[in-house]
C-alpha cells in the first residue's frame, strides 16, 4: 500500500506539485493522467526515491520515502519516463545486473531470469544486445527488468509511448494480467489507454488532483448526463425529430447525415436507461440500426473540462 | 561492498565491450615507450626516472579521457535514473565507478613494467627500491587522477565537457608547484605541499613516507565525497 500525504515539489520558483494526497491498495492498477507537465512525472520520482519531497512525504507499508528510501526502493519496480537502458549489454545481462544489486543470484536468478522472459515475452532476444532490439522489446526489457524481483509495486512512467499499436495492446495485457497480484501506478497523457488498462485514474492539472475515480464515476461525476451516438442506415427525418416527443427522458443534440448513413447524437440523464426505448422506437419506423454506443468523447471532454478550466484561472 | 562490486563489474565490462579501453591501453603504452625508449639509450643510465617524469603528463590527458564518460553517459541517456531508484547507495555507485576506472588505470601501469624487465637486462646496479616506490607514486597519483576525471563526470551530461573540467582540475594540481613565485611567501610552504608533484618526487626517488600516502588518499577521499555528494543533490534540484 501506498499512502501519499501533502506531497509537493518546487523547481525553484515552479510548483510542480502542490500539497497531493491519495492512497494506493495493493492489487490495484491506477492510471495518473495528465498533460504533460502536470507533475505526473515528478510525483513518480518522488515515490521511487529519485527526488526528495520539498514537504509532504510518500509512505510505503509505514515506512516514508525520506528515511528508509533504500527499504522502499526495494520494494519498488520502476520503469522511468523514456525507458533509459544500458544499450551496450546483453538483455540477460542487464537484467543479471538488477538481480545483483536487489541480491538475486545463482540458481534464484535463473527461476526469476526465466519468470521475467516468460511474462513479457523476451524469448528471442535473451542473447542479443540491448541495443539492437525494436523498441517494443525494449520496453519489455525495461519492465522485465522492473519486476525481475517480483516486486509488489510497479510504478511505469509512460510504458506504452512511442509503440505501434500491436505493442500497445501486448504491454496492455502485460499490465492488465500483473496488476492481479501487484499494486500498478502507471502514469499517461494518453486518456484511451488509460481508459482501457486501468481500474481507477487519478487526473493530475499544474501540481493538483483534480479527480479521482473509476472512468465511470468520473464521467457520471462530470456532469450526470451520458452521451449516446445512434447510427441507422435508413430513417425519416420527422420520425428522428419526434423521438424526443415519444421518449421524454432523451435530447437529441444533433442529427448528422452522411453518404450511407446517419448518425444521432443522445443525451440523457443517468437516471434513467432509454435505450430499450430508443431500439423499441427504430424497431417501429423499421430503421435499420447498425451501431449505438456510448460517446467516446465523455471521459475527453471531461479531461479537457479540467485542465483547461484549470488553466483559464490561472491565466485570468 | 556486493553493490560496489555488481558496479565495478559492470564498468569495467563496459569499458572492454567498446575500443575505449584497448585504444587506453595502446596509445598509452605506445606513447610511453616511444618517449622513454628514445631518451633511455642516450642517457645510459640504470634508472627509470624519465618514464616516471613521462607518465605524469600523459595521465594529464589519458585520466581525465577514460574517466569522462563514467558518470556524464549516464546522466546523459538517463541511466541515472535507473541506477538511483535501485536500492544502493550513491556512495557505493560512486566507489564501483571510481575503482573501474583506477583499474584501468593500473592495467595501463603494469604494462609499462616491459620497460622494467627490459632494464633489467641491459642495465646495472639497478635502484629496485626506487623504481618500487616509484610505481606505487604513479598508481596513487593515477588514482588521485581518476577521483578528479570521476567528480567532472559527475557535473555534466556532456562527455567532452567533463573531459575538459577534468583535465583543468588535473593541470591545478600538476601545475601548482610550479607557480610558487606566483604566490605570498608565507603560502608557499602549504601551496607546495598540495600539489601532487610535490608528494610524487620523494617516491620515485625512492622514499615511502606514510605522509606522501596520506596525501594521496585524502585527495582520493575528497574527491570521491564531493561526488557522492553531487549524486545526491540531484534529490533536491
Amino acid at each position: 500500500m501506498i499512502r501519499i500525504e501533502n506531497l509537493s515539489k518546487d523547481y525553484g520558483d515552479v510548483k510542480a506539485v502542490q500539497s497531493i494526497s491519495f492512497s494506493l491498495n495493493d492489487g490495484e492498477i491506477v492510471g495518473f493522467l495528465g498533460a504533460n507537465g502536470a507533475g505526473k512525472s515528478t510525483t513518480l520520482k518522488m515515490i521511487t526515491g529519485y527526488l526528495t519531497p520539498t514537504s509532504g512525504n510518500v509512505y510505503v507499508e509505514n515506512q516514508n520515502i525520506v528515511d528508509h528510501c533504500i527499504d522502499i526502493q526495494k520494494q519498488i519496480g520502476y520503469l522511468p519516463e523514456l525507458n533509459p537502458l544500458y544499450t551496450e549489454m546483453k538483455v540477460h545481462e542487464y537484467l543479471k545486473f538488477h538481480a545483483e544489486i536487489r541480491n538475486i543470484e545463482g540458481s534464484d536468478f535463473n527461476e526469476a531470469l526465466k519468470r521475467v522472459v516468460r511474462e513479457c515475452g523476451l524469448q528471442g532476444v535473451v542473447h542479443r544486445t540491448v541495443g539492437n532490439c525494436s523498441k517494443g522489446y525494449k520496453q519489455r526489457i525495461g519492465l522485465a527488468a522492473a519486476m525481475i524481483h517480483d516486486p509488489k509495486i510497479l510504478i511505469l512512467d509512460e510504458p506504452v509511448t512511442g509503440l505501434d499499436p500491436n505493442q500497445i495492446v501486448e504491454i496492455r495485457s502485460l499490465i492488465k494480467k500483473l496488476g492481479k497480484q501487484k499494486l500498478v501506478l502507471m502514469s499517461s497523457h494518453i486518456l484511451q489507454e488509460i481508459q482501457a488498462t486501468v481500474d481507477r485514474i487519478i487526473i493530475i492539472d499544474q501540481g493538483k488532483i483534480v479527480a479521482d475515480g473509476t472512468s465511470e464515476e468520473l464521467i457520471a461525476d462530470s456532469k450526470g448526463i451520458t452521451k449516446l451516438t445512434l447510427e441507422i442506415i435508413t430513417g425519416d427525418e420527422n420520425d428522428i425529430k419526434n423521438m424526443e416527443a415519444t421518449i421524454p427522458s432523451i435530447k437529441v443534440l444533433n442529427i448528422d447525415k452522411q453518404k450511407n448513413s446517419i448518425f444521432i447524437n443522445i443525451e440523457y440523464q443517468n437516471t434513467s436507461d432509454p435505450r430499450k426505448d430508443i431500439f423499441a422506437y427504430a424497431i417501429e419506423k423499421e430503421w435499420i440500426i447498425t451501431e449505438m454506443s456510448f460517446s467516446k468523447r465523455n471521459l475527453e471532454d471531461l479531461f479537457r473540462n479540467l485542465t483547461l478550466q484549470k488553466g483559464e484561472t490561472a491565466n485570468a | 561492498m556486493h553493490n560496489i562490486m555488481t558496479i565495478f563489474k559492470k564498468e569495467l565490462k563496459a569499458f572492454f565491450s567498446s575500443p575505449m579501453a584497448y585504444i587506453f591501453l595502446v596509445v598509452f603504452a605506445l606513447i610511453n615507450g616511444y618517449f622513454f625508449n628514445i631518451q633511455f639509450f642516450l642517457i645510459n643510465e640504470s634508472d627509470m626516472r624519465v618514464l616516471f617524469g613521462i607518465i605524469p603528463i600523459v595521465y594529464l590527458f589519458f585520466i581525465p579521457a577514460v574517466s569522462m564518460g563514467l558518470i556524464s553517459r549516464e546522466k546523459g541517456i538517463g541511466t541515472i535514473e535507473i541506477i538511483s531508484t535501485l536500492p544502493i547507495l550513491e556512495r557505493d555507485i560512486v566507489i564501483g565507478k571510481y575503482l573501474a576506472g583506477f583499474t584501468l588505470i593500473l592495467i595501463g601501469l603494469l604494462a609499462t613494467l616491459i620497460h622494467y624487465i627490459n632494464l633489467i637486462y641491459v642495465g646495472s646496479d639497478i635502484d629496485h627500491g626506487a623504481i618500487f616506490t616509484g610505481y606505487i607514486g604513479l598508481a596513487l597519483l593515477g588514482g588521485v587522477y581518476t577521483s578528479i576525471g570521476l567528480f567532472s563526470s559527475s557535473l555534466t551530461e556532456n562527455q567532452v565537457i567533463a573531459f575538459i573540467i577534468g583535465i583543468a582540475i588535473v593541470l591545478i594540481f600538476f601545475m601548482m608547484d610550479k607557480l610558487l613565485f606566483f604566490f605570498p611567501a608565507s603560502m608557499t610552504g602549504v601551496i607546495q605541499y598540495l600539489s601532487t608533484d610535490f608528494h610524487l618526487s620523494n617516491m620515485s626517488r625512492g622514499v615511502l613516507d606514510t605522509r606522501n600516502i596520506i596525501y594521496f588518499g585524502s585527495i582520493i577521499g575528497f574527491f570521491l565525497t564531493l561526488t557522492t555528494r553531487v549524486l545526491e543533490s540531484r534529490k533536491w534540484s
